[in-house]
């Protein structure tokens, strides 16, 4: 994608909350489980501690580990998908949570990065995180969700 | 991020040419996007600058260049806005016969 021989994406979205309350969605199990598309991580989010995503049935999504942690401000997670051998094989990608304040509410950056080019990681990838991004933005704003796992059947 | 900068930044031939262009190839730095396209790099300049206010195009430094990134959360938005969760894959499939018989090109 690049020609440095990385593949990336940048997502930005602004959510109308606090940057606390962002932090605390994208790290409490509970809490990812409502937006993640039938997912949700176990971590206690504490540099070097392990990060997993595990699917409502307990198979592993991913898994990895907290490179960073500095809350509510940045989260980077060294990740490598679990799920399917394809990307697995393309190894660890880097994951990186940016929230600033923006006028009465947060821009949320999410960076995913793979050493690679044309990664199929990044590719895939690309297509999830807008709809994980568009549920988090609707559950924090409103308390409904855009795509509910549950009714999908998924 | 209102819907309304959103379509205005797409209801430009240019600014879709650029966000293709991204599409394709994601990361590109100001002079890369210049190159063979029939635009100054002015124009080039100004058109990003609305997508990036609409949040279509995100940015990053990188030593002294600046990289594009295509931003498609907006996007994904306005699709779930009219588009049902059921709907989804009959409408890919419309799309994928579309693409065969015209030959994949849709500007």
């Amino acid at each position: 994608m690049s020609e440095s021989g990385t593949s990336k994406f940048v997502y930005v979205t602004y959510i109308r909350t606090t940057p606390e309350k962002l932090w605390a969605a994208l790290t409490q199990p509970e809490f990812t489980r409502q937006y993640w598309l039938g997912a949700h991580v176990e971590c206690d989010f504490k540099t070097g501690s392990p990060w997993k995503l595990v699917f409502d049935d307990g198979r592993l999504a991913d898994s990895g580990e907290i490179l960073e942690s500095d809350p509510p401000r940045r989260l980077v997670i060294k990740w490598l998908n679990e799920w399917s051998p394809e990307f697995k094989a393309e190894g660890y990608s880097r994951c990186t949570m940016l929230l600033e304040p923006a006028n009465g509410a947060v821009k949320l950056t999410v960076e995913h990065a793979i050493d690679k080019p044309e990664a199929k990681l990044i590719g895939a990838v690309s297509g999830g995180w807008p709809a994980i991004l568009s549920n988090l933005k609707s559950l924090l704003e409103t308390g409904g969700l855009a795509i509910d796992p549950r009714k999908s059947g998924k | 991020m209102s819907d309304d900068r959103v379509f205005r930044a797409l209801a430009d031939g240019n600014r879709r040419q650029l966000l293709d262009r991204l599409h394709r190839r994601n990361a590109q730095t100001l002079g890369e996007l210049c190159k063979g396209i029939e635009m100054t790099r002015q124009a080039v300049t100004k058109h990003l600058g609305i997508l990036e206010q609409a949040n279509l195009v995100s940015t990053q430094r990188q030593g002294r260049e600046k990289l594009h990134f295509i931003n498609p959360v907006p996007i994904n938005a306005i699709a779930e806005r009219w588009i049902g969760k059921f709907e989804r894959p009959q409408l890919r499939a419309l799309s994928q016969l579309k693409d065969m018989l015209e030959g994949e090109k849709h500007e």
